[in-house]
């Protein structure tokens, strides 16, 4: 049995009885989804980075005809938004306990929080719109931009 | 302790690059020139560096976090805590190989 040596992290020290640390349960759930939706994301991930940089021509193949390309398929829209919600979740909720971690005025932690809140909104907001109000098959783009199934203009 | 802080390091680092990328695709919306101008950018050698090691954390972060699942729902997770971080560090180097070589032939490579 090996036991860990200095299990101590750098963190702030432990805060004092003002502070309110624990919500009950929604910790528990919270700590709960970083696993599970690590685990989900696992897939989703390494799947998306084998398909755009690995399978065809990497990196230097992605345009506007590749994205379009996939988006014009349910099963890419399906995964990428999974992919968008559940990794900005899990990251902005990681990014919240490293805020509790270091951020040691009350001020300090209020204000990182709403400016991560805002941000989360924002990126999910836009990020989903855009997944579901995409057209693979603009009108005036400019020639040579668009995948090959669009009809000729 | 180490693999605590690398973890917690390549997952602040993964969650900023997503807000970016995020953003970038989102100009798909705009129009497919400035979607491609935009990609473009991605694709010059020292983005392609960049690319590299932002999969490179993706993958520690990965595997290391799957270990965090085991030793915590595993009942001999902690006991293999270690081994399991060793198996992290050889599945990281093995996929690394597999990436890399191909990555970077995309980037300087002729095409
Ligand atoms: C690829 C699959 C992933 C797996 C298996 C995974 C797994 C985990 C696990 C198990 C934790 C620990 C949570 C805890 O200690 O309660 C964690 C923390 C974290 N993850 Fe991930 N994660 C993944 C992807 C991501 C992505 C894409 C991001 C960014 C958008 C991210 C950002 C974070 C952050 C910021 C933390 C908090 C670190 C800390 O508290 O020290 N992770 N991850």
């Amino acid at each position: 049995m090996t036991t860990i040596a200095d299990p101590k992290a750098p963190r702030a020290p432990r805060p004092g009885p003002g502070r309110r640390v624990t919500r009950g349960n929604v910790e528990m759930a919270s700590w709960l989804f970083m696993r599970i939706s690590g685990v989900v994301l696992v897939v989703l991930i390494f799947g998306h980075l084998f398909v755009n940089l690995v399978a065809g021509g990497g990196v230097k193949a992605i345009d506007f005809a590749f994205v379009a390309g996939k988006w014009a398929s349910l099963g890419w829209q399906v995964w990428d938004l999974l992919m968008l919600w559940l990794a900005m979740i899990h990251g902005a909720n990681g990014l919240r306990t490293i805020i509790n971690d270091y951020a040691e005025k009350n001020a300090t932690r209020l204000w990182l929080k709403v400016l991560l809140a805002a941000s989360f909104v924002a990126v999910v907001v836009l990020g989903t719109l855009v997944i579901f109000t995409f057209d693979p098959c603009p009108a005036g783009a400019a020639a040579g931009t668009l995948p090959s199934f669009c009809p000729a203009p | 302790m180490w693999s605590w802080v690398a973890h917690r390091v390549t997952g602040f680092a993964i969650f900023f690059f997503l807000l970016v990328h995020v953003l970038d695709t989102s100009l798909v919306r705009v129009a497919p020139e400035t979607y491609n101008a935009v990609i473009g950018t991605y694709k010059n050698p020292v983005m392609g560096l960049g690319e590299a090691g932002l999969v490179a954390a993706i993958v520690f972060h990965a595997f290391n976090g799957l270990r965090i699942v085991l030793i915590d729902f595993w009942s001999k997770g902690v006991k293999y805590q270690k081994v399991l971080f060793w198996i992290v560090l050889g599945l990281f180097v093995v996929t690394m190989a597999g990436f890399l070589p191909r990555h970077l032939m995309h980037v300087f490579g002729g095409n």
